[in-house]
Formats: structure tokens, C-alpha cells, sequence
């Protein structure tokens, strides 16, 4: 499975967390259409952890974390 | 010339009760801009560095800088600058709200305060009047009753005041204004207290500063706004969810500290959001004058009371640094901070700092007083942050004074998390090489508000850098931390710069006051401010290696989470980062002084 996260305005109509079959998906920008996401939302993903761009492939057991354009200090 | 100087700053003696008009040095002004730089400067030039933080000898400068007040975009910033008692350095600490911009409408660009009362007193400022009156009927009062306690007397003031901490010189006391709204950092609001000065309020007439050029000013003002409204982080994510938005983003990156940075990913971290305070205890927005982001919260507490909300910080130091995810009890954690007048950031890491203490057995429930400092304990932040504001048991007297002081008392200073005997804020450097460099060589210690390399390093703003990498990081230090060092010291918000870069600062600056920066201009004023603190911090009998970071972050990997086996790289980058800056062993060299017009005093 590949949990995916999504934060701030992002969770708005949608679920804070998803569960979905890996073999479903081969990049993160698949993952975006999935749940109807446009990718021009999505200022930083990370995958586990680590920033990555839309078109990097996921894998199984992978965890993404979807954000909106985010600041603070 | 016009300008949006007001080109007077007034010297108030505490001890004889002389209060002078002075015009202000308008080529120092021209060096060093306002605000943090141009007050560093001033306290440099007088000789404070070496004078004793809490005698009658510091002085404390309560500065606005040339943009404060004006149609310019976040302009209702001031700066305290004295030395701290916390570091025995520097110490500029910013605040909004609108005491700053009142101060600058009353016509002034500054007042410097020294020596110290016989007894309690207070400053009243009405324009060019200014008073020294009895205070003592005003002492042990929190923020908000003070707040309102002196408007009874002066209906249409702004007040600024320290809290019960300041009065009993607590090394980690804020000075508050506007109830609320805090400078924050480094131990100011005891200075104020060592003074015997409870409070400053200021009325002013008028509420406007004409600048040098008004047509160039709605000029820039309007590219400027154009900018904040179409950026998402300042049109959408701050003011939506305030600064807290970052929780999230922190700790997903695995280098949210947690347990006074014994780990770095808290997985309860979302139950202590952005998100989460929003849906649950936000009430609206709160906006400091000029400003058009409005990132700061108001929040119910306890399903009743309406106060000022927690940042990210507070949130993140109260949260997972205390191993706590319970959100109601840091917002009331947080308001007690502000009443009590303290460092919403330094207290919660002293409190971090004490659990792990607790947990290695240096305290003990004997010191305890009925609260033991557990792990998670929501009553035991709030009742603590209570005892500290109040120094009311032999412990919440040392820990009122910073973990440094607290961690060496028990014989375990390697659990103080600070820089310069000041907390670090809310990132974990071991994860992040840039903000490593930050910490380290901040003036003022541990700080993230003084080069926020977090904002390429994770939030991919002005682009994205590698967070795990050092390459390129020390230059990209040296620019935030010289434009950081203009913001402040123009008397705007540094959030504004998460839309707008220097050639929108270098219009504003020169349509109010007719200089005539372009991008490296302004940025060398930015480097000669950097400089000259660091010159200050010298004097003050700083060392080399007082540029470091704890040893938790060299030699103690990140244990899990998302940055697992980091460990920050800062003896690889502070040797780039002392070449970029044309430093050796820490200082500048003589060249470099050449270069930006700067003088050593000995």
C-alpha cells in the first residue's frame, strides 16, 4: 500500500490520509489524478520525507505528503 | 530634506530624570538604516558592550525604522536593542501590533532609556511631551491588566510593558505590547526591569508618516501588494492557518525536534496543527498595523476565554519538544507567556530542557513542588510556565533564567538545546545543513529569524534546495541573513519577504527616505549591519567557539523518522561560511571592515 497524506487546504472535501494499492500507481502525478488533485495545487510533496517532483515513481510501502504553498516562521 | 525619518530620538535618564531632545544622526542613519541596525550601532558607538547587561549602565533602545508607519506594506514593526543578559550579546528583539508605529506618529524615531529609577515608574509619551511617572500601583500586574489599566489613565494609548517576569529580571523576560504582541527574545523585557521602568505608553495626534516621495511610495506600495495578493503563502497559507501551517510540513520531513530533540519526528505532530487549531479553537485573525497577511491567531482557551494564539514555534515547543499533544494546553501555556511577559519560545525548551533533566534523574520529584515534569504532561506545562512567570519554587527561579543556566546547575549542559546560552528554535539542523549555519553564527543565538534558510531548504521558496546538502549553503546564509538584517531594520515584517525580494525593498526604502539603492547596495547596508553586530559581540568578550552548535546536533543522529542517521555538517560549512563573509576565526578582518566602512573600537 502507499499512504498518502494531505495537509492545509488540500484537505478540504477530501480525507486527511489514504491507503492505495501500489500497483495501481507508477508516479505521484497518477496519485494526484486519482483523487482529483490539479498538480498546480501541490507546491511540495514529499516522499518519505524527501522533495520529489510529480513524475517520480512510487512504490510500495512509499508514504507522500502533499502540501499547498506553505510559510511561516 | 522630506524624508520618513522623523529625525528626532529622545534620551530619557532613569536616575537624574532627564529627558533631552536629540536630532538624529542622519549619516549614521544613512549606514545603518533604523531598527536593528541603526540601534546596534548607536549602543556600539556609546560603548555598551562591555557595560553589564543588568546595571544602570546598559541602555535600551526602543527604535523604529524609517518605514515604520508609512503606506508601506507590514510597517508596524519596532525593535528593542540593548545587550542581553540571556548572552551577554546583542540583543534586538521585534515586535508588531502598533506601539511602534504610535511611537513614530508621536514624532519619534527612537528613545533611548538609562540608568535606573529609584523606585517603579512609567514613560508617557503624548507627541513631544514626555513624562516620568510613579508606577508602583501597576507592579505584579499581567499584560492584559496592565494593558487596560493604563488606558483607564490615558484613553487613547498604546501600551507596552513587562510582565511579573521582567519585574523579578527573569533572564528569559519579553517586553509586551499591545497585550499580546511580544519582543520576544534574548532576556530584553529584564533589562527593562533592572530599570525599574514597568511601562511605556504612547499617544500620538497624528497616524501617518509622509515619506521623501508619496508618488514613488503608492508606486511601490502598489507593486507590492500586487506581489502579496498573487503569492499563495501570503494571500493564502499565513493567513489562513497562521504561522502554525508549518507543523506539518516540519515534522513530515522528520526534523520537528521532539523530547528536547532526543528524536525529530512526533507522530501526534497533527493533532498540535495549523489545521487542527484552526478547526477547533481559532476564533479570527489578527493583524498588527499595516499589515495585509494577518497570520496571527486569536484563539478560545478552555471553551471561554478569547486571547492571542500560539505561532509555530510555541506550538512546536510546547507540542513535540515537550512530547505533548494537547493543544487547549499550550494555547493557555502560550497566553501565560504573554501575560507573564516571557520568550514563548525560550520557556517551552526550558521546560523541554527540565523533562529530560527529570527523565535522566537530576531533578527529582523533591524539586517538583506536586508537578512532576513528565514527558507529555499537559498540567505540567502550563503550571510550569506559571512558577517561571512567577519564580515562585527554587527551580521555577533557575529555569526562569534559560536551559543553559538550568542544564550547567544540574551537571548536564550538554541537555541545554542553545546557541549562545539562547533555546534554538523549531527545526532540527541535523536535517536541514543550511539552518545549521543560522544557529551557529546568529549575534543574537539561537534563532531562526536571522537568515530563514528554511525557506529554500524545505519550503522550496525563492526554489529548492537539497535540505540534506552543504554545497552553496554558507552564501546562501550570508544573503538571508544581510537582507534579513535590512527588513528589520527598515521597520517591516520579515514576512513580507516570502512575496517580495530586495528591489522591492530597495523602492520602498529609497521613496521614503531618497536614497538611491539598487539590489547590492541595499545589501551591503545588510552585510555592515551583520558586521557591526558581530564587532558589538566581540567587544561583549565573545569567542570563536561560541559559534556552535550543541553537541546533540554533531555527534547524536536523528534515531528515526524521515531524516534518520543525520547529523549536522556545521564544521564543513562554518569554515565557507566565515570566507563568504570575509571573517577569520569568527571576526572580521580588517579588510572586510575597509570594505563597508566600519571602524573597531577598542
Amino acid at each position: 500500500m502507499i499512504e498518502v497524506r494531505l495537509f492545509a487546504t488540500l484537505r478540504e472535501n477530501r480525507e486527511k490520509i489514504y491507503f492505495l494499492p501500489a500497483e495501481n500507481f507508477h508516479c505521484a502525478l497518477d496519485i494526484y489524478n486519482h483523487l482529483n488533485i490539479p498538480a498546480d495545487e501541490v507546491s511540495t510533496l514529499l516522499i518519505n520525507g524527501f522533495h520529489k517532483k510529480p513524475h517520480d515513481e512510487v512504490k510500495d510501502n512509499d508514504i507522500l505528503a502533499l502540501f499547498p504553498p506553505v510559510g511561516g516562521g | 530634506m522630506k524624508t520618513s525619518y522623523m529625525g528626532k530620538v529622545a534620551r530619557i535618564n532613569l536616575t537624574t530624570g532627564e529627558i533631552k531632545v536629540e536630532s538624529l544622526d542622519f549619516d549614521l542613519a544613512k549606514k545603518f538604516i533604523g531598527g536593528r541596525g541603526l540601534g546596534t550601532a548607536m549602543l556600539y558607538e556609546e560603548g555598551i558592550a562591555k557595560v553589564e547587561p543588568l546595571s544602570a549602565d546598559n541602555k535600551l533602545i526602543y527604535i523604529t525604522g524609517p518605514m515604520t508607519g508609512t503606506a508601506s506594506p507590514t510597517a508596524g514593526r519596532y525593535m528593542v536593542v540593548t545587550k542581553s543578559p540571556l548572552t551577554g550579546m546583542i540583543a534586538s528583539s521585534n515586535s508588531g501590533g502598533v506601539w511602534g508605529a504610535k511611537l513614530k506618529y508621536a514624532g519619534w524615531d527612537a528613545i533611548i532609556v538609562e540608568g535606573k529609577a529609584k523606585s517603579w515608574v512609567y514613560i508617557n509619551i503624548e507627541d513631544d511631551k514626555i513624562e516620568i511617572l510613579p508606577a508602583d500601583k501597576y507592579v505584579g500586574m499581567l499584560s492584559e491588566a496592565c494593558d487596560e489599566a493604563f488606558k483607564e489613565v490615558h484613553p487613547k494609548a498604546s501600551v507596552l510593558n513587562i510582565g511579573p517576569a521582567g519585574e523579578h529580571l527573569s533572564l528569559l523576560a519579553a517586553i509586551m505590547n499591545d497585550k499580546d504582541r511580544a519582543a520576544g527574545r534574548s532576556g530584553v523585557g529584564a533589562v527593562m526591569g533592572s530599570k525599574n521602568l514597568k511601562a511605556i505608553t504612547v499617544t500620538a495626534s497624528k497616524n501617518a508618516v509622509e515619506p521623501h516621495d508619496a508618488d514613488k511610495l503608492k508606486e511601490a506600495m502598489k507593486a507590492c501588494l500586487k506581489k502579496i495578493k498573487d503569492n499563495p503563502v501570503t494571500s493564502q497559507g499565513l493567513p489562513t492557518y497562521g504561522t502554525a501551517v508549518l507543523v506539518n510540513i516540519i515534522n513530515n520531513t522528520g526534523v520537528f525536534p521532539t523530547k528536547n530533540w532526543q528524536e525529530s519526528y512526533y507522530k501526534e505532530a497533527d493533532d498540535i496543527s495549523g489545521e487542527t487549531l484552526k478547526d477547533k479553537y481559532l476564533v479570527k485573525n489578527n493583524f498588527c498595523h499595516r499589515c495585509q497577511i494577518g497570520c496571527g491567531r486569536v484563539v478560545t482557551i478552555d471553551g471561554n476565554k478569547v486571547a492571542g494564539g500560539p505561532e509555530y514555534e510555541p506550538l512546536w515547543a510546547y507540542g513535540g519538544n515537550c512530547g505533548n499533544n494537547d493543544l487547549n494546553a499550550i494555547d493557555k501555556a502560550n497566553f501565560y507567556c504573554n501575560e507573564y511577559g516571557m520568550d514563548a519560545i525560550s520557556v517551552p525548551c526550558t521546560i523541554a530542557a527540565a523533562m529530560e533533566l527529570y527523565q535522566l534523574g537530576a531533578i527529582t520529584d523533591a524539586d517538583c513542588d506536586g508537578m512532576p515534569l513528565k514527558w507529555g504532561s499537559a498540567e505540567a506545562i502550563v503550571e510550569w510556565t506559571k512558577r517561571m512567570g512567577e519564580a515562585s519554587s527554587p527551580l521555577a527561579k533557575l529555569m526562569a533564567d534559560g536551559s543553559y543556566r538550568l542544564c550547567e546547575h544540574y551537571g548536564h549542559p550538554e541537555v541545554s538545546m542553545s546557541v549562545k546560552k539562547q533555546e534554538m528554535p523549531a527545526y532540527d539542523a541535523r536535517g536541514v545543513q543550511g539552518i545549521g549555519i543560522t544557529y551557529a553564527t546568529s549575534n543574537r543565538g539561537g534563532c531562526h529569524v536571522r537568515g530563514y534558510l528554511i525557506s529554500p531548504e524545505i519550503l522550496g521558496l525563492p526554489e529548492q534546495l537539497d535540505r540534506t546538502t552543504t554545497e552553496g549553503k554558507a552564501a546562501w546564509c550570508k544573503i538571508f541573513q544581510d537582507l534579513t538584517a535590512v527588513i528589520d531594520s527598515m521597520g517591516l515584517c520579515l514576512f513580507s519577504s516570502f512575496a517580495l525580494g530586495a528591489p522591492e525593498y530597495a523602492a520602498l526604502l529609497n521613496a521614503g527616505t531618497g536614497t538611491e539603492y539598487d539590489v547590492n547596495g541595499l545589501l551591503e547596508v545588510g552585510e555592515r549591519i551583520y558586521n557591526i553586530e558581530r564587532l558589538f559581540n566581540k567587544a561583549a568578550g565573545m569567542k570563536p567557539e561560541d559559534d556552535r552548535l550543541p553537541k546533540r546536533l554533531t555527534e547524536e543522529a536523528i534515531p528515526d523518522g524521515p531524516s534518520k542517521g543525520m547529523v549536522s555538517q556545521i564544521k564543513v560549512t562554518l569554515p565557507q561560511y566565515y570566507e563568504a563573509r570575509g571573517w577569520k576565526d569568527a571576526f572580521p578582518t580588517k579588510e572586510t571592515l575597509d570594505r563597508l566602512g566600519l571602524v573597531e573600537k577598542n
